[in-house]
Formats: C-alpha cells, sequence, structure tokens
C-alpha cells in the first residue's frame, strides 16, 4: 500500500478561555506531517505538549480551528474512513455494565460483520490480548491495565489499515507492555500503519520505524530514531572490577563504584590509554560500550530548550 | 438505521443492568396498597381513586427517569469518556444521539407498558368486571409516554450545550411552563403592558403544551378520550421531538469533546 496512510495540513487547535472567552489558549500550533503506509510512527512529548489533542483532531473528538488532515486519502470528516482506522483513547473506560466479550461484540456490530464472524474475532482477540478468562466479568471489576488491554483489543478487532493509539503503555505492568509492544509489530508485519503516542521513550526507540517530537503545541523533528539522536558517539564506558591485590592507579578516581564494580567513561581517543593502564594495575575489565545519546536524551534537549524560551519570553515581557 | 438501532439496544441494555426498572416494584407495592385502602374507604369512587393515582404515579415516575437520564444520556458519557473509543466506529455523531433517545424511548415504553398493566390489574381488583371503557387507561398511558419522549428530548437538547444540573433544570423549568402553555396563551394579566403580554404569548406558543397530554380526568370518571385528540397529539409529538433532536444533532456534531 503505497502512499501516505496519514496527512496533516497546518493543523491548529485554539481553546478559549478567560472572561467571554476572549483569551485563546494554542493547544497545537500548524501541525503538518505525513505517516507513510505500512510504518510505525512514535509520537513523542511532555504532558500538554499537543499529542493527545493531534489524535483527538484525526478521530474528529474535536474540531479544528484551522488546517486539514486526511486518512488513507479521505478527509477526517468523511466518517466512512474510520471502517479502517482502529483507536485506543488515552486512559480507555468503557461501558461498565458489559463484559468484555459483550463491549467488542458491540463495537463489532458497527463494522457489519456477520454474528459468526463476529464470534470468532471476540475470542481471537480476547486471547491475544490475554483476557479470555476474565472475558465473562463485567468491566466494572477490572483492573486499569486490563481495561488497557480491552481498549487494544476494540482497535484491532476489525483488522483496520491505520491504528491510532494513544499512550497505549500507559498502565500496564512489564508483561502488559511487552504484549502491546508484540501486538504492535505484529500490526507492522500484516502492512497496517500504527501512530502511538507515547511517555516511554525506550519502546518509541524499539519500535518506531520514524518518529516525531511535539513540545509546546509545534512539531519539533521527524525523523527515524537514529536520526533524531545523530550517529555520532559520546565516549566509551568502561565496566571493570579490582581484586584485592591490584594496585592503586589514577583510573579508579574518575570511576564510580557499584558493589564490587566500577564504570568508568573515556573519549574514544583516551580508550587504549585507558586499558592499559586498568591492565597494568591488575584490574579485571568486564565490558566496554560505545556511549551514544539516546532519544531521552534528544527528547530532554527540546524540553528544556522550549522551557528556557518560554521563560526568556516571560522576563522579557516582564 | 442499523446504527441508530445498535445504540439503542444497548442503552436498553444499559437502562435493565443499571436497575432503572426496580421502579416497578415500588409501583406494584404502590397499587397493591391503595387497592387495599381504597377498597375499604372510597364507596362508589374506586375507579377515580385508583386511575388518578395510578396514572399520576405513572406520569411522575417517568418524569424522574426521562428528566435525569435523558440528561445523562450525553453527558455521563461525555464525563465518563466512554464516547470516545465509539465515535471512532463509523458512527455518526447523529446516529450516536438518536440511539440513545430511541434506547430510553424504549426502557421508557416498557417501564410504563408494565406500570399501565399493573394500574389495570389495580382497577380490576376493585372493581369487578371491568367495562370497555376501562381500557381508555391504556390511552392515557400512551399520551404519558409521548409527553416522557418529548420532555427525554429537551432533556438531551440541553445537555448537548450546557452542564448536566443546569439541564436538570432547564427541563425542569420547560416541563412545568409548558404545563401552563395554555394558561400563558390567554394570559390577561392588569399590571402587565400590552408588550409584554404579546411576548409572553409568543414564548408559549414556542413551549410544548403539556395540558394536551392529559387526560387523567377524563379517564378517572370513565369518559372517553377523542381519537382525534389522540391522533393530533402523537403528531403534534413527532414534529416537535423531531425538531428538538434536529437542534440536538446540530449542537453536538460541532462539540468538543474534552
Amino acid at each position: 500500500m503505497p502512499g501516505a496512510a496519514i496527512e496533516i495540513e497546518n493543523l491548529s487547535k485554539e481553546y478559549p478561555y478567560g472572561f467571554l472567552n476572549l483569551k485563546k489558549k494554542v493547544s497545537l500550533e500548524n501541525l503538518s506531517m505525513r505517516v507513510e503506509a505500512g510504518e510505525v510512527f512514535g509520537f513523542l512529548g511532555p504532558n500538554g505538549a499537543g499529542k493527545s489533542t493531534t489524535i483527538k483532531l484525526l478521530m474528529r473528538l474535536i474540531f479544528p480551528t484551522s488546517g486539514t488532515a486526511r486518512i488513507l486519502g479521505k478527509s477526517i470528516e468523511d466518517v466512512s474512513t474510520h471502517q479502517s482506522i482502529g483507536y485506543l483513547p488515552e486512559q480507555p473506560y468503557f461501558y461498565d455494565y458489559l463484559t468484555a466479550a459483550e463491549l467488542l461484540d458491540y463495537f463489532a456490530r458497527f463494522h457489519r460483520l456477520t454474528t459468526d464472524d463476529r464470534r470468532e474475532r471476540v475470542q481471537r482477540m480476547l486471547k491475544k490480548v490475554g483476557l479470555e478468562t476474565a472475558k465473562s466479568i463485567q468491566l466494572r471489576k477490572y483492573s486499569k491495565g486490563m481495561l488497557q488491554r480491552v481498549g487494544m483489543a476494540q482497535a484491532i478487532l476489525h483488522e483496520p489499515e491505520v491504528v491510532v493509539l494513544d499512550e497505549p503503555m500507559s498502565g500496564l505492568d512489564p508483561l502488559g507492555r511487552r504484549e502491546v509492544r508484540d501486538i504492535i509489530l505484529a500490526l507492522k508485519r500484516e502492512g497496517r500503519t500504527v501512530l502511538f503516542s507515547t511517555h516511554i521513550l525506550s519502546d518509541a526507540e524499539m519500535l518506531c520505524d520514524r518518529v516525531g517530537v511535539i513540545v509546546g503545541g509545534k512539531l519539533r523533528g521527524v525523523g527515524t530514531p537514529g536520526e533524531m539522536v545523530g550517529i555520532q558517539t559520546q565516549g566509551m564506558e568502561i565496566l571493570f572490577e579490582v581484586p584485592g591485590a591490584a594496585k592503586k592507579f589514577a583510573l579508579m578516581d574518575r570511576a564510580t563504584r557499584t558493589g564490587e564494580r566500577y564504570r568508568v567513561q573515556v573519549s574514544e581517543g583516551q580508550l587504549y590509554e585507558a586499558l592499559d593502564e586498568l591492565k597494568g594495575a591488575g584490574a579485571r575489565i568486564l565490558s566496554v560500550a560505545q556511549i551514544k545519546p539516546t532519544l531521552e536524551d534528544f527528547f530532554m534537549d527540546l524540553v528544556e530548550a522550549d522551557r528556557a524560551q518560554a521563560s526568556a519570553v516571560e522576563v522579557s515581557g516582564k | 438505521m442499523k446504527n441508530i438501532w445498535i445504540v439503542a439496544t444497548n442503552t436498553f441494555r444499559e437502562a435493565v443492568r443499571d436497575r432503572v426498572l426496580y421502579n416497578l416494584v415500588f409501583f406494584a407495592l404502590l397499587m397493591m396498597a391503595a387497592a387495599i385502602v381504597v377498597g375499604q374507604i372510597s364507596i362508589g369512587i374506586e375507579q377515580t381513586v385508583i386511575v388518578s393515582l395510578g396514572l399520576a404515579a405513572i406520569s411522575l415516575i417517568g418524569l424522574f427517569i426521562a428528566v435525569f437520564i435523558g440528561v445523562g444520556l450525553v453527558s455521563k458519557e461525555m464525563d465518563k469518556r466512554t464516547l470516545y473509543a465509539l465515535l471512532a466506529k463509523p458512527v455518526k455523531r447523529w446516529e450516536f444521539l438518536l440511539g440513545k433517545y430511541a434506547g430510553l424511548v424504549m426502557t421508557l415504553t416498557v417501564n410504563t407498558g408494565a406500570m399501565a398493566v399493573g394500574l389495570y390489574a389495580a382497577l380490576w381488583s376493585v372493581k369487578q368486571p371491568l367495562v370497555g371503557s376501562d381500557a381508555y387507561v391504556f390511552v392515557a398511558v400512551y399520551l404519558i409516554l409521548l409527553k416522557l419522549a418529548l420532555i427525554v428530548a429537551l432533556a438531551m437538547l440541553f445537555s448537548c450545550f450546557t452542564t448536566p444540573f443546569l439541564a436538570i433544570l432547564f427541563t425542569a423549568g420547560v416541563y412545568v411552563a409548558g404545563v401552563f402553555a395554555y394558561d400563558l396563551r390567554t394570559i390577561q394579566a392588569l399590571n402587565l403592558s400590552p408588550a409584554t403580554v404579546k411576548m409572553v404569548r409568543g414564548i408559549s406558543y414556542l413551549l410544548p403544551n403539556f395540558q394536551n397530554f392529559n387526560v387523567t380526568g377524563a379517564v378517572a370518571h370513565a369518559r372517553g378520550v377523542p381519537g382525534a385528540l389522540v391522533l393530533h397529539v402523537t403528531f403534534y409529538t413527532l414534529v416537535y421531538c423531531a425538531l428538538v433532536l434536529t437542534g440536538a444533532s446540530a449542537v453536538f456534531s460541532r462539540r468538543n469533546l474534552k
């Protein structure tokens, strides 16, 4: 399926507030981006950055102040596109008087599936998200993590081409997070497009073909996780142990001790010199690893730059 | 139409599981007590007392359900955000709204229908044998049901653009004003200016005239209800509900969810 699955052009959202709604809070400012068909796209940003606003605009839960967006080539105003879209809201909450099986069956009915097809898919989805044994319990007795799993199941129940997940790992234990990761990877293998927002940067690095970073309602960068953080290493880290008989040496003073182990960071040029020193002192070298900037470093740099800019504007305003 | 039906049946299921129909137990107890007491204290007016009491209870219980659940139909879904996943399905907002409306009207139909049967049974217990004109009780209940359908539509309209508390106040206010719509139309107050009288009359024509729905007096005294009145009220309700629900859909279709 070539081309863009999601195209966003100059999308903005302002919320009026204050006396007579005369003031405006800009939640999203001229967002333009594309999510290519078949890719997993991570949408990153701190709280209040505009991630959920963007997703809600795409799902027509809120309406843009200006700008347009298309999903699978059709305007987001065309509700029929929702036959091919799956959506998991942030911190999902469902009809608590229904069981998981009833809820999934209810949602499946909007997709014009036959009774047999519905029954088969509901069972398959419940198994996929690990809720097979809890399928007959009313949702009011479900934990937050279980509700998140139900949310995931209803989002992919109708085998949509585009899956939009708002904080899919939120509220999940490590096992649940791994299951969601597996589901996202399975969706990618099946050729589906996945757009998901997250705070957990390691998940984005692990899963995404590309990521977009949004801060203060503005898109600050789009690219592969590698492109975003750069490929230059920031140095080398050596992990070593010092047996009792070993002599004292200079590198030891710079090292950080954790239990019996020491960890020291050196530049690439100093690596061999440091290794010789350790060898000469009788230390046991356990590992040598490159230090690379993470997506988290990139993300934090952007957020801090944004905060610095905001406070500079505030000071000059005063 | 299919989407409306899917939402409606789920709304009905919600009402059943949230024990909305438990009020029937209260009504049954009330009717049993009334039948026993009326049989002992009222001589010759058993029918009047039982029918008046029964229809008043059906109307009052229905009003509570129509106003409180009607207002909550949409606002609860927005507050709890259960609406989010649903609106991401191929469902138009007006389909959701009409589905919720139809679901509550379905609930009220079952509820008032069951209470009508209960009232008829209570009437049978104090007055045997029943005659043909006693079946007018069902006509009165039908008109109450139409009134409730109109109130649900109003409650939904208000809940689409204001808080649940204000929506309850507005719905109750329109209901009370609508009960006195006829009096407002014929207002001849001495201390009001002609312009004010004209304005009050104008407003009274916009309000739903709930007096048209009340035939309790006639039915309680075993008088018939003209077929033309029933047809008129049915048509009036259909048109009024269509207008109110169109307005509610227009507001809700552009409403930003939280």
